[in-house]
């Protein structure tokens, strides 16, 4: 098990060399100055640094040196467009964005999983193909248009729900920890609960757009997994030694159809990302994915820069955790590595 | 086998119940307007774009004197009495007493008003020699378009709530530059502290003024949050803190309009207007504005310092259709820079003709019998005086492709837009301009005269002499015939010599919610927010 979590260390830390290079030479590829896209500033403004040194000397791989160690401590540049410190930017955008990941995720979860079980139990029957073919539909939405929707429905036409930001601006919520939630409990604002339930009405729409596409995806893939278990012959011995079926459920289906489930979500990491770059986009949601957009847009090349890099980092990081953690807890995929 | 066992981590939102509900008046008496981009600075003395004056004028700072949307008159703001000199040369003013600026986390004043903050504030831009002139630019577009600095003296304290001005020579539009948005007093006390803390650059991005609101937190294409200024010395009916949330796109502010995320929003396009007519949640005013949509040409660049080019692409462009299909019927058709509305219009004002034909003879007879290509820039914001240049300036690309010319539109973001604009890169470009106080030397100096080029606000690059001596003129005296006649003079030579072809005059809207009240339209310049307040709303869902 230790050589397994080893393996994974060093193709984490190999993956993020070869991200981290990337970023450096991205800032060859964009127009302009690589100086300039690297730190935001031009060469003349820097302060004296052995990093400024090797750039302006063009010893480049030095500087791929000093460049690797200022990511590392944090001075990432600043944005060519709005001069704001980059490492503040996204310290302060990406809690958002994880905090909208998260929930849908959780959302997803919770429904698509039970309900996975559900239809693979009764498959080939009404309820499945039913569920089925909800769930086609669902995945085969296309998410900014579902986002849309539900803005010009809910919002719109309806008035219920805010269609865009994190919470109402007239709440004055200090910055802890980015979790809106969370820091909404930890401030004394006198209109706390108001801010609370507010924050719940903004959330509604962009998680709900988010766990959409994700929970056909967990619902199928789940159904999948329990038909192919539910043929398996250690089922049928078992139901012939006359173990009533609950029990059956609880120690063999349930526990290999999870395990099934679970490496699948590793690849579903990166749709994720993708989805919620665009909900956030359209419902300004004030993460990442919104800031990095703006930053194509305006052509902000160290925001565009820093934004994929930190975007494949949280990727990499999260995909390879879900398949370390399978590869864990899964006694039948440790055989083979 | 070894026992696995599994871990899911479960997170439970823990909703809190409704046990108390308080009252939620002072949070949702805040005030929400949706503003179409971020403000430069908050100094209007730097920056004559509506975005920064609409964050800042108003809101953050006091004129000595306001003039009255109706009369045009000025009306007395910090200065509660003044005189005029018998020659036109010396202006006396008294100060209201017991004016406070803002306390704020970032600044605490420990004086009132008095005498020199005002000579701080017009030391800044009048003085090159003043340590804070240089400060964030060291240019005051408004007022060296027009020249002031030249023209004042001296600035003289008689005691610490009397001063006087005196000018070099007599000027009939002094006191109503006096009361534009662009004449605030800052803290003199505030400059000082600054300049002792050797930061000197933060008394335009943190400011300190005697307005209804004080500026609380400002994070940059997001939003401002203003807090009410409690000591403030004039009726302040709002209690609640007034937002600003920077919405570019258009049709967002729209939505947010409709779902109450916003209270009012900046430049609403025709067509979202005609959408909003039937709601009776929202409130529609308009006015027509004292403002200018026009397309003007960088006459310092060849081949555009041709004047022949120049007439050759006015008579090429059909005007009628393009305002019918950018403005609607919300803009009356200009003739020249003033709108009819302004006492110094003059329906005499010759217009150049549509006519493709004459088009392509112009050309061939400067020249260019192939013709050539050419930018234009279109502005990317919607301003009232062109609600959507980059259809326009589509428009204009298919009217000149009739004679020749291959048009390639740029537009890019504001700050840049303008900053290209500022370094002369364009060929011509679509713009216009509101005016600041209802004299009419606030169009005719800015946008075309010779300083203007300087400053900012001539677009054109046009500088003529000819033109500069009538336009000054126009200023030594206060007869208005007399003011009148020279002002028709200088439309003449505009019809000339084409420096730009002014296009409509387009009304002004404001559109909020119901729940807002105290909206006015004023057509002298800015939003004022310390005139408005909200009725909490019932629900009718």
């Amino acid at each position: 098990m230790l050589r397994t979590l080893g393996r994974y260390f060093n193709l984490f830390f190999i993956t993020l060399f070869i991200l981290v290079g990337l970023s450096f030479v991205l800032a060859f590829f964009f127009p302009g100055d690589p100086i300039f896209n690297l730190t935001g500033r031009p060469l003349e403004q820097l302060p004296e640094t052995p990093y400024t040194q090797a750039l302006a000397d063009e010893r480049w791989l030095v500087a791929f040196w000093f460049y690797i160690q200022s990511l590392l401590d944090g001075s990432w540049g600043i944005s060519t467009i709005s001069g704001l410190d980059l490492f503040d930017e996204v310290s302060t955008l990406l809690p958002a964005t994880i905090e909208l990941s998260a929930y849908a995720t959780i959302i997803a979860l919770f429904i698509g999983i039970p309900l996975g079980f559900w239809c693979g139990l009764k498959h080939h029957g009404k309820t499945d193909y039913t569920f089925m073919s909800i769930s086609m539909l669902m995945s085969s939405f296309p998410i900014f248009w579902l986002s849309l929707l539900l803005i010009l429905i809910v919002s719109l036409q309806l008035g219920w729900l805010p269609m865009s930001g994190r919470l109402s601006l007239l709440y004055d919520i200090p910055h802890y920890s980015g979790f809106i939630l969370l820091d909404i409990y930890m401030s004394d604002h006198p209109y706390r609960q108001e801010a609370f339930v507010d924050a719940l009405r903004h959330m509604i729409l962009p998680t709900l757009s988010v766990a959409f596409l994700a929970t056909a995806v967990f619902l199928r893939t789940t159904r999948r997994a329990v038909v192919d278990i539910l043929e398996k012959d250690y089922i049928a011995a078992a139901q012939t030694r006359g173990i009533p079926f609950w029990k059956i459920f609880l120690r063999h289906i349930m526990r290999n159809a999870l395990l099934a489930v679970l490496p699948l979500l590793a690849v579903q990491v990166s749709t994720l990302v993708t989805n919620v770059m665009i909900v956030e986009t359209i419902t300004e949601w004030p993460g990442l994915g919104d800031w990095l957009i703006q930053a194509i847009y305006e052509r902000d090349y160290t925001a565009i820069r820093i934004g994929m890099l930190v975007v494949s980092i949280v990727v990499v990081l999260v995909t390879l955790l879900i398949e370390c953690l399978s590869k864990v807890f899964d006694p039948t995929q440790e055989q083979f590595s | 086998m070894r026992n696995v066992r599994f871990a899911f981590i479960l997170c439970t939102f823990a909703i809190i119940g409704c046990s108390e509900q308080r009252t939620a008046s002072t949070i949702q008496s805040g005030i929400i307007y949706c503003s179409e981009s971020s403000p430069s600075s908050f100094n209007p003395q730097l920056d004559t774009s509506s975005t920064t004056v609409d964050a800042s004028a108003h809101q953050l700072y006091d004129r000595l004197l306001e003039i009255d949307p109706t009369s045009g008159k000025p009306l007395p703001g910090l200065a509660s009495s003044w005189r005029v000199s018998r020659d036109g040369l010396t202006y006396s003013f008294q100060l209201r007493p017991n004016i406070t600026f803002h306390t704020t986390d970032y600044f605490t004043p420990t004086r009132t008003l008095n005498v020199d903050d005002v000579i701080f504030s017009f030391a800044r831009w009048v003085e090159p020699s003043h340590p804070y002139h240089q400060v964030n630019g060291g240019r005051y577009p408004y007022f060296d378009s027009l020249n002031l600095r030249e023209n004042i003296t001296h600035i003289e304290k008689v005691n610490h709530l009397r001063f006087t001005i005196r000018l070099r020579q007599p000027d009939a539009s002094f006191i109503t530059h006096l009361a534009t948005d662009f004449s605030v007093i800052l803290s003199a006390e505030y400059a000082q502290s600054l300049i002792q803390r050797g930061e000197p650059e933060r008394i335009d991005h943190y400011p300190i003024g005697t307005g209804p609101y004080k500026l609380s937190y400002y994070r940059k294409n997001q939003y401002i949050r203003y807090i009410p200024h409690t000591q403030y010395w004039g009726e302040l009916i709002h209690s609640g803190p007034l937002i600003f949330d920077i919405t570019p796109q258009s049709s967002l502010r729209l939505a947010k309009l409709m779902t109450g995320e916003c209270d009012s929003i900046a430049y609403p396009s025709q067509a979202e207007i005609n959408y909003l007519e039937g709601r009776d949640d929202i409130s529609l005013d308009q006015a027509t504005g004292l403002n200018v949509g026009f397309w003007a040409f960088n006459t310092s660049k060849a081949p555009f310092d041709n004047v022949l080019v120049r007439e050759a692409l006015a008579s090429a462009i059909d005007k009628t259709t393009i305002i019918n299909a950018v403005y609607f019927d919300s803009a009356t058709r200009s003739r020249s820079l003033i709108p009819p509305n302004s006492w110094a219009f003059s329906v005499d004002t010759p217009e150049t003709e549509y006519n493709p034909v004459r088009a392509r003879e112009l050309l061939a007879q400067a020249g260019y019998h192939n013709g050539f290509s050419m930018s234009l820039w279109a502005l990317p914001v919607v301003r009232s005086y062109n609600p959507d240049a980059i259809r326009m300036a589509e428009l204009i690309r298919g009217y000149l492709a009739e004679v020749g010319i291959t048009v390639d539109i740029v537009t890019s973001e504001w700050d840049n837009f303008r900053a290209g604009l500022d370094r002369g890169e364009h060929d011509s470009v679509l713009i216009g301009w509101s005016a600041d106080n209802g004299d009419p030397d606030n169009f005719y100096r800015p946008l075309l005269s010779c300083d203007g080029i300087q400053s900012g606000t001539n677009r054109a690059m046009f500088c003529n002499l000819e033109y500069d001596k009538i336009i000054q003129e126009a200023l030594l005296t206060t007869n208005i015939d007399q003011r009148k006649a020279l002002y028709l003079q200088a439309n003449l030579l505009i019809a000339e010599q084409i420096p730009l072809i002014p296009i409509a005059h387009a009304n002004r809207y404001k559109v909020f919610r119901k729940g807002l009240r105290g909206v006015m339209i004023n057509p002298y310049g800015g939003m004022r927010f310390g005139e408005m307040h909200k009725v909490p709303s019932v629900r009718d869902k």
